[in-house]
């Protein structure tokens, strides 16, 4: 039997704790040592079932889950308190996420409002309201995940990608201003990968990363403090490009 | 749609795919039936396939749930990697007791084919190790099944029921204590088949594992070489560094499995092997599950893919039968590069489909060379069949309906278990012509 280990244990807070990205992500820390972990979603039942696994995977682990919601203000309050409460967070990850239907966003803007809510206004008040408590302690690192759709934005997703886009922005201004400090912020910009979120991709044919090897690259990220991460690591290239095409090319292009 | 192929990549047809998760698991199949489950695609024929139709992916459903280390049983759901368990429960002090030639495959899939491992005469199948399952059906009834609990004779129906019963969502396996990853292995060459059933029965009764490659181009007295092994007591230590994982790169244009590379290959297999006569202590990984350092191994045949033949024959007319079966091989002048035999003991069978049943195995693999090959199998069936013997699923992708049903002599009261939503490119072919 391997001993429990001695030294300080990691403190880690999962948000959207029932991502495929997250659930492996908590299955890596919990395999190197047992750590204290917070699961946070909306969904009790499979926030239960993922901390069981956990359980079985690091008996020595503490896990703990809360259900909360996230899309507004009160509630990210609420959710962010609770949290907090009797904890100093080593690390935060901010997961959720949803990929709307860019032509039903078009057709009827109460859905792009939604998307925006929860992939853009939600994970950005989160870093807000969580950073507040990470500067007082003065440590942790904060990783919260984009897209490569957040880069530029294209006809056939650019609801999606400007709620990432925002995200994106939006924590390049917190690592400016938290630079000097303690505390560090991790941007992940996946690209595809096969998760439910993207289930009838995969089911159409298209090749994807696996959310174990995402999940790899993004603890190895919060790990080196880094401050940008795309996963798998070909994406950083092809977003290069992408992003600096010229726009009489790009508007040709079927993406 | 997405193509999906089996281990023998004989096929790569386009399936309708559906990533089963466990919150939405029974509306999912609900709404996509008829289709079939796919684990990791290790069986080598078309159990897991269902051309043009849905195939129900498993592999996400991976949660473990709980271990009792009072019962030594772990439940989890059927979609956890029988390698990813072992290399969790091992430093703990746990292995599963049966595992076949390859731990990547998926908790579902060993028990619809109730696999064996090489400890047959110790542990059973699988599905003998499983002490309760749940199934999931297309109805959307939910089934909770135990071997002498609740709904035993759906029990009996689904391990070994090829996936045709409902889709297994989890399962509670027992647990073996180990002290460590070792195992003390003897490896014995010899000289002929009467020397094989001599030492396994001679074998049976001291070690645990017990096995044979053979060389089946070596005439009708082939030379092998048997192994046996039992875990020993040496503890368990971390290891500094992973081994290398190996893989077969690309799908080359032919086979190179072939008439050329055949004979030398197994000579060179025979003699390497006899240089390490003797007795040894080999971690159990690579003594089990040899070819999974090779990730892709089943590429070398090329893209027409191959077959894997895997018969077992009752005991009486065992050695006459195989001298049988090598004696076509010859005449058709085919060999294969992996010949295993294997020995099974009396027990009852776990379910009513389970392929062990007392007597010898053995497994062949033949690059498919179309016609050439199929008229090979046909000969070989015939063999099998007056010697009141039968195929395994598992590995099969051709056998006829009347092989088949005359083979798995509890077929028609299988059939009372099937789930109407539920069919494979194998059951369409051996059952419901
Ligand atoms: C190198 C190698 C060595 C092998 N050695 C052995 C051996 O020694 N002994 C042995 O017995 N076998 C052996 N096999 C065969 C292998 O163990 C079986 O084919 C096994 O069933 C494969 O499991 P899988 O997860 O890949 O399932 P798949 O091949 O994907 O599916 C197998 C069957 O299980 C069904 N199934 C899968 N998941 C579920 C589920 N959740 N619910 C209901 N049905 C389900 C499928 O529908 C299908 O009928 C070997 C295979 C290889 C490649
Ligand atoms: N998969 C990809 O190809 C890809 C590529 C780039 C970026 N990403 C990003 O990666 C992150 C993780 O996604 P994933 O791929 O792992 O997908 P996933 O498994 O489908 O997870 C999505 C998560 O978002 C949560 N969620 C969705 N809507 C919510 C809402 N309104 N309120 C609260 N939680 C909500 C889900 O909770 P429930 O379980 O309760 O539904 C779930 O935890 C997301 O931010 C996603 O945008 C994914």
């Amino acid at each position: 039997m391997s001993q429990p280990s001695t030294s300080h244990r990691p403190n880690i807070i999962i948000i959207g704790a029932t991502s495929a990205m997250a659930e492996q992500c908590a299955r890596i820390w919990v395999s190197r040592q047992a750590c204290n972990l917070l699961l946070i979603g909306r969904n009790t039942e499979a926030l239960s079932s993922i901390k069981a696994d956990l359980q079985v995977r690091s008996p020595e682990s503490v896990i703990d889950v809360q259900m909360s919601a996230m899309e507004y203000a009160e509630e990210i309050q609420a959710l962010t308190e609770q949290a907090l409460t009797d904890r100093q967070p080593d690390t935060v990850l901010i997961a959720h996420g949803t990929l709307p239907d860019q032509q039903q966003c078009q057709d009827d803007i109460k859905q792009a409002e939604q998307a925006v809510r929860i992939n853009g206004l939600s994970p950005v008040l989160l870093a807000e309201a969580f950073i507040k408590q990470m500067l007082e302690n003065n440590k942790g690192t904060l990783a919260v995940i984009g897209s490569v759709a957040g880069d530029r934005g294209r006809k056939s997703n650019y609801v999606y990608g400007a709620a990432k886009g925002l995200v994106t922005r939006y924590l390049e201004g917190l690592q400016h201003r938290l630079a000097g400090s303690h505390v560090s912020v991790v941007i992940i910009k996946p690209g595809p990968t096969d998760t439910p979120m993207t289930a009838h991709l995969k089911a159409a044919g298209q090749k994807m990363a696996t959310s174990q090897a995402v999940a790899a690259d993004i603890v190895s990220a919060i790990d080196h403090k880094k401050p940008v991460c795309y996963t798998p690591g070909k994406w950083a290239l092809i977003m290069l490009v992408i992003r600096n095409l010229p726009r009489f090319i790009f508007n040709k292009m079927d993406i | 749609m997405s193509q999906l192929q089996s281990w023998g990549r004989l096929s790569q047809a386009e399936h309708h795919t559906v990533a089963l998760s466990s919150q939405s698991l029974g509306k999912q199949i609900m709404s996509t039936s008829p289709g079939i489950c796919y684990g990791m695609g290790r069986s080598y024929g078309d159990s897991c396939l269902n051309p043009g139709g849905t195939a129900w992916l498993t592999r996400n459903l991976d949660r473990l749930i709980s271990l009792d280390t009072k019962t030594a049983t772990l439940h989890c759901e059927s979609g956890a990697l029988l390698e990813d368990i072992q290399r969790l429960l091992l430093p703990r002090g746990w292995l599963l007791p049966v595992t076949p030639g390859t731990q990547k495959i998926t908790v579902g899939g060993a028990i619809a084919n109730d696999v064996h491992g090489k400890n047959h005469h110790v542990f059973g199948t699988f599905g003998e190790n499983v002490t309760a399952l749940t199934l999931q059906r297309t109805d959307g009834e939910t089934l909770i099944c135990s071997p002498d609990g609740e709904n035993p004779d759906w029990f009996q129906a689904t391990v070994g029921g090829l996936g045709l019963t409902g889709v297994i969502t989890s399962a509670v396996l027992k647990l073996r204590p180990v002290t460590g990853p070792w195992l003390t292995a003897e490896t014995i060459p010899y000289q002929s088949l009467s020397d094989f059933f001599t030492l396994s029965r001679t074998s049976e009764s001291d070690w645990e594992h017990t096995v044979s490659w053979f060389d089946c181009l070596s005439g009708n007295q082939p030379r092998g070489i048997f192994l046996r092994a039992n875990h020993n007591q040496q503890p368990f230590k971390p290891e500094p560094d992973k081994k290398r994982q190996l893989s077969f790169p690309v799908v080359p244009p032919v086979s190179l499995v072939n008439r050329l590379t055949l004979k030398p290959f197994n000579t060179a297999y025979y003699w390497l092997n006899k240089r390490k006569a003797g007795i040894s202590t080999v971690h159990y990984e690579p003594f089990s599950y040899p070819l999974d350092a090779i990730s892709n191994w089943n590429r070398m045949y090329g893209p027409k893919g191959f077959y894997q033949y895997q018969c077992v024959i009752p005991p009486a007319v065992s050695q006459d039968a195989v001298g049988e079966l090598l004696s076509i091989l010859r005449k058709y002048r085919q060999g294969s590069f992996l010949a295993v035999l294997k020995t099974f003991s009396d027990r009852k069978p776990a379910g009513l489909l389970s392929f062990p049943k007392s007597g010898t195995t053995l497994a062949l693999d033949f690059p498919n060379r179309g016609q050439k090959t199929t008229a090979l199998l046909d000969a070989m069936d015939s063999v099998v069949s007056r010697a009141n013997g039968r195929l395994y699923p598992a590995k099969d992708a051709r056998m006829s309906a009347a092989m088949f049903q005359q083979g798995y002599p509890e077929l028609a009261r299988f059939q009372a278990y099937r789930d109407p939503g539920i069919t494979s490119a194998f059951s369409a072919r051996t059952i419901d012509c």
